[in-house]
Parts: structure tokens; C-alpha cells; sequence
């Protein structure tokens, strides 16, 4: 019987195949008497050796989809397994207490892991958990239960989770999983962001998808409405398959648009460009018709892995985005760290209030080395393209002026090394923050571009973490006071004859074009799949009877009241 | 028996990646290899030995390998922390 689950539609698009559950199975060890230490060692043995096999399979399996970095995790996973510190001690302890192996590893693994727990030291701490992933996967051999190896999926399959975190969805085979659904999340959280960037449809904040759904039941992942249908009946299925492919005749129309320019109706040019986290997600870019990259997240090179990456990594995959833009427009945010974006290598204290702490311009202007590591590895790369550089989390004029002078310092040492660099390369920043949002005539003076990011600007005015469910109410995109420091960011720019784009995801609601349009917006930076959607919005749209509306939705009350007016006037369900 | 003192130069000290290569290396060699930190010695085969020791950078590590390729074992492990810029 057919069953279903309603969550938040996180990314578009509807996908119909066997749920695989992402989970880690509870692992109970009792103690046990053995009359054979022999035997138990030897059984001990082969589990770790099975868990070997399977862990280099697992990492051929990384080094191909992956590269290299990736795979690097489970090749120290492998020498655990090789320790003599920790497989002695446990075949002595099976020896010289006569107890069963699960047993005697489990008390083994855990006095390592406290060890590594106890350390103050966040790096530390997370080599704690390497320690117990290994142990889990040997004592699954011993006590005979399977464990999730989403790596070495090979057949298509929706994923199943509580949650996904980055490291999981790096090891996502984007050949064979065609969506995913979880129990936590929201639009803004980051396996919501993934999904949209792998263009792949997802269902999060569910609540429920764990409980209700076993592997191998038929699942289908409904993005559009954000709903979950486990084991559809055949009427059911038939449904959504008419849905499927009425979603995709409506992208084989949009994308009829891919070469066309966004140009309204009555003849003014707007710009819609792509947000991207890796070289890869170019293609996603072109395919879906962008003028350009409004927002390239650099942390993802950050992340994932055990160390800085070198200038020379950066450099690469830089250019490798800039070269295959081929002159279109590429804005690049340095590096946005902290928040719910931790780096465990870079061993920062935990913070009471990490989205108000030591974070993404505030560490780097810190921490320069790594800044400057950064900075010359974009503009080594500056010659391959149209680059445009952008700091985030700005808050004062001093931290904008800091940070364009060590850009500067550092184009300067190269071009004294004899290393090319662009001519002219874009200065500008992120407006997230209600200071600068507040303050955008005196930045405009000093910055050659605006990009507003919605979400932080959303949830610093107020005052709410959007992670915070029982907050997310104010979560208010179209509350007025959100739309009167974005129209001042706006005019701002526009008097000193800078532009103005957004790259948060308000940019791609259908609601919020028509009011963006209408504030003066240059450019619209959005997730790939929905500029075609918003390209075939914009066409039918007047610029000037958009601004008509300006001061009336300028002055309304509340949010409620803005999105029925805009919802009313522009013919929008 | 083969000792040697090096300086640590890799940015984030004996961590991950730097410790796997020492432990993937010194464990082709049947010599007992040991790794000496801030008063504390550890088995250089052993990777969570190795990593408890948490080496920063800067620090200076002393290696000793005793057996009979022990000359062989420190030879490969120095090419290892050149090559990779790990240590001087």
C-alpha cells in the first residue's frame, strides 16, 4: 500500500527508484566466556581482513569517482586496521581473559577513542571517530550485520537519511543516485544546496522518511511539492510518471531559452547567472544557459579533507572555471568558513554563536598566510578569464580596505616575480550583514560590485538562526525591512555606477523577481536549474511596471502582505 | 641502529596524510622503528601511535630504527620527508 510522506521540496524534479537507507546499525556487544582463543583469534582475523578487502575497495572506488583527496581518508582507515597497537592487544586480551573478539575489540576501540576524545584538540576529536567508523566496520564482519558503503553503490537508488552531511554527499556517486530524501533540513541547508547543485531531486525536513522507509522499497522523491511516496500502488506510480514527464516537457521548453539573452518585455537587459561549489558544476552552468557565475563557494576545496589545499590545487581548478566560461563573467567569494561550515584541521575553538563568531573575512584577515595562499592562486588564474573577486561577511569599511590591500600586495609580489595577472580584475563584496547593508553609500564609494547574500541578510536583520525550526518563522524573505535594505544596497550601487546582483536563493523565487526586477536588480545569481525557469519569467515581465510597484510594496506592513499583493498582480499561484 | 633528528616543516605537523606516509613506509621494513616527540615514544608502525602524538609544526622528532635493515628504513624514511616536504 502506498504511502505519503509531505517534507520541503529542496530541488526540483522527480525521481522514482529503490531506497537505499544511509545508516549506521547499533552495534551491542555482550561480553562472552570462549573455550577456543585460538579459534576467536583467528575469527577476529578474518573479519579484519574482510574489512580490509572492503576498504580498498571502497577507496579504488573514491580514487576513481573522487580523486585523490577524497580517497586519502581510507587509506589511514586501512592502516588502522594494520596497527600492531591496536589488533595485539586485542588478540592478548582474547588470550588472557578467554573472551569473545567483539568484546575484546570493543574494549580496545574504546580506550583509543577516549583517548582521542579527551585530547583538546578538535583534529584530534574527529580522529576519534576514524577510529570508531573502522571498528564498526570489523565488528559488522564479527557479528554478521551490514553497514551503508554509499561509495560502492553501483544500481540506481534514492538515498535515505536523517541527515547528509558534507562528507557524505561528497561520497555520492551522482552516476547512480538519483535523489535523496531526509528527516531533518530546510531549503537553505546544505544537502538542500548539494541537491540543487547535483540537480538532482530532494525532499528534506520530512521527519519521517527513516522510520517509514526500508531498503529496496520503491520510492518516489516528488521535489516539485516536496512529497515522499513510499511503495506506490500502480495508479499511483502511473501518476507520477505522467508528472515526471510533464516536468520534462516543461524543461525541454525552457530550455529552448538556453541561448537566448534575459531581456524583458519591455527591453531591458538582466543578467542571470549560477551559483557553483566546484569546477564540475560548469557544466550545469552552460547546459542551463547562464551569462555567468554570480557566486563561486570556494570552501568546498576546503572541505572534505585533512589539510589546506596548496596554491597550486586552487590555481587549477580556478582557471579550470574560468577557461571553460570562456570569458563570461566568474565572481569568486573567498573562502566562507565557520558558521555550520567547520574546517577540524584548522583546530579552532568551539563557539557559543558560530554565524555571530570567528568566521569567513574576520579568520582569513587572521589568518593570512591562508588568505594569501588564496588570493594569489585567483589571480594566477585571473589571465584564464573574466574574474571578479568577492570577500564575504563584511561588516566595516576598515575590514574591505584590509582585505583589497592584501589583495593588492599580493598582485603586486607577482607581477614583481614576472607572473601575468589581469589588467583589471572586479573588487567587490557580500552584503550580508545589516551594517553594511545599512552603510551601502559610503561601501559603494570603494567597491566596484554588490552581492547581496539573502540568507545570512535574512537571518542576521532578524535576528533568527534559520537552522532553528522553531524560529523559522521569521525566516522572512519578503518582510519589508528585508526589501528596504536590499533596495538601498541597490540604489546605492546604482549612484556611484556600480551593479548590484544577489546570489542568495531569494534570487530565483518566482516571487521575488518581479520585486527584485522592479528594485533595479542587475544581476540574479541562482542554483543552475532555475535560471531557465527564471529566463522565461523575466521575458514576460515590464521593468518599468515592476518599479511602478516599488514604493507601494516598500511600504506595506508586514510580509503576508507583500507576497498576496505580488502574488495578486503578477498572476502567480 | 640508525637515529636521526629532523625538524617538522609540513604546515599541519605530523597529521593525516604526513603520518600515513611515515607509517605506510617505515612498515616495509622488518626493523623495530620507533618515534620520539616531547619525552614521549611511540611505535612508528602503529598510525594512532603516531597521530596521538599530535607533532605540530616546527617540532623536532627523533627517529630510531633497530634491526638488521634499520640503515635501509631510515634511508627510505628521510627520502619520504624530503619528497613530501614533511621534514628536514
Amino acid at each position: 500500500m502506498s504511502k505519503l510522506i509531505q517534507g520541503i521540496a529542496a530541488s526540483s524534479g522527480i525521481a522514482i527508484a529503490k531506497a537505499y537507507r544511509l545508516e549506521t546499525p547499533n552495534f551491542a556487544v555482550e561480553k562472552k566466556t570462549i573455550v577456543d582463543p585460538q579459534a576467536e583469534i583467528a575469527r577476529f582475523e578474518a573479519a579484519v581482513a574482510k574489512a580490509k578487502e572492503e576498504l580498498e575497495q571502497i577507496k579504488d572506488h573514491a580514487l576513481r569517482q573522487l580523486g585523490e583527496d577524497k580517497a586519502a581518508i581510507f587509506s589511514a582507515h586501512l592502516l588502522v586496521l594494520s596497527d600492531p597497537e591496536l589488533l595485539n592487544p586485542v588478540k592478548d586480551k582474547i588470550e588472557a581473559e578467554q573472551v569473545n573478539a567483539e568484546y575484546a575489540l570493543d574494549e580496545v576501540a574504546t580506550m583509543f577513542v577516549t583517548m582521542f576524545e579527551s585530547m583538546d584538540n578538535e583534529y584530534m576529536k574527529e580522529r576519534a571517530a576514524d577510529i570508531r567508523d573502522v571498528t564498526k566496520r570489523v565488528l559488522a564482519h564479527l557479528l554478521g550485520v551490514t553497514i551503508s558503503n554509499p561509495s560502492l553503490i553501483s544500481k540506481e537508488v534514492v538515498i535515505i537519511a536523517e541527515d547528509l552531511t558534507p562528507s557524505d554527499t561528497a561520497q555520492l556517486n551522482r552516476q547512480y543516485v538519483k535523489g535523496f530524501a531526509t528527516d531533518i533540513g530546510g531549503r537553505t541547508s546544505h544537502s538542500a544546496i548539494m541537491a540543487r547543485s547535483m540537480e538532482i531531486p530532494a525532499v528534506v525536513g520530512t521527519k519521517a522518511v527513516t522510520t517509514e522507509i526500508q531498503n529496496d522499497d520503491i520510492v518516489i522523491i516528488d521535489g516539485l511539492d516536496g512529497q515522499v511516496v513510499v511503495n506506490p500502488s500502480d495508479d499511483v506510480l502511473a501518476q507520477y510518471e505522467e508528472k515526471r514527464a510533464r516536468f520534462e516537457a516543461q524543461k525541454a521548453e525552457w530550455s529552448k531559452l538556453v541561448h537566448e539573452q534575459t531581456v524583458t518585455s519591455d527591453g531591458h537587459h538582466v543578467e542571470l547567472a549560477a551559483n557553483i561549489g566546484t569546477p564540475e558544476d560548469v557544466k550545469g552552468v552552460l547546459a542551463n544557459g547562464a551569462e555567468g557565475i554570480g557566486l563561486y563557494r570556494t570552501e568546498f576545496l576546503y572541505m572534505g579533507r585533512s589539510e589546506l589545499p596548496t596554491e597550486e590545487e586552487q590555481f587549477e581548478a580556478y582557471k579550470t572555471v574560468l577557461e571553460r566560461m570562456e570569458g563570461k563573467p566568474v565572481v569568486v567569494r573567498t573562502l566562507d568558513i565557520g558558521g555550520d561550515k567547520e574546517l577540524p584541521y584548522l583546530e579552532l575553538p568551539k563557539e557559543m554563536n558560530p554565524f555571530l563568531g570567528f568566521r569567513a573575512i574576520r579568520l582569513c584577515l587572521e589568518m593570512q598566510d591562508m588568505f594569501r595562499t588564496q588570493l594569489r592562486a585567483l589571480l594566477r588564474a585571473s589571465v584564464y578569464g573574466n574574474l571578479k573577486i568577492m570577500f564575504p561577511m563584511i561588516a566595516t569599511l576598515d575590514e574591505f580596505r584590509q582585505a583589497k590591500a592584501i589583495l593588492l600586495e599580493e598582485k603586486e609580489k607577482l607581477q614583481n616575480e614576472g607572473v601575468s595577472v589581469a589588467e583589471t580584475i572586479e573588487v567587490g563584496m557580500m552584503v550580508e550583514i545589516p551594517a553594511a547593508a545599512v552603510l551601502a553609500d559610503q561601501f559603494a564609494k570603494e567597491v566596484d560590485f554588490f552581492s547581496i547574500g539573502t540568507n545570512d541578510l535574512i537571518q542576521y536583520t532578524m535576528a533568527a538562526d534559520r537552522m532553528n525550526e522553531r524560529v523559522s518563522y521569521l525566516y522572512q524573505p519578503y518582510n519589508p525591512a528585508i526589501l528596504r535594505l536590499i533596495h538601498n544596497v541597490i540604489d546605492a550601487a546604482h549612484k556611484e555606477g556600480k551593479w548590484a546582483g544577489m546570489c542568495g536563493e531569494m534570487a530565483g523565487e518566482e516571487l521575488a523577481i518581479p520585486i527584485l526586477l522592479g528594485l533595479g536588480l542587475d544581476e540574479f545569481s541562482m542554483s543552475a536549474t532555475s535560471i531557465l525557469r527564471a529566463r522565461s519569467q523575466l521575458k514576460k515581465l515590464s521593468k518599468e511596471e515592476a518599479a511602478s510597484l516599488k514604493e507601494t510594496i516598500l511600504s506595506m506592513n508586514t510580509a503576508e502582505e507583500v507576497i498576496a499583493f505580488v502574488k495578486q498582480t503578477f498572476h502567480i499561484e | 641502529m640508525a637515529e636521526k633528528v629532523f625538524k617538522v616543516t609540513a604546515e599541519s605537523g605530523i597529521h593525516a596524510r604526513p603520518a600515513t606516509l611515515l607509517v605506510q613506509t617505515a612498515s616495509k621494513f622488518n626493523s623495530d622503528i620507533n618515534l620520539e616527540y616531547n619525552g614521549k615514544t611511540v611505535n612508528l608502525k602503529s598510525i594512532m601511535g603516531v597521530m596521538s602524538l599530535g607533532v605540530p609544526k616546527g617540532a623536532q622528532i627523533k627517529i630510531v630504527a633497530e634491526g638488521t635493515d634499520a640503515a635501509e628504513a631510515m634511508a627510505a624514511l628521510t627520502e619520504t620527508l624530503a619528497k613530501e616536504g614533511l621534514a628536514q
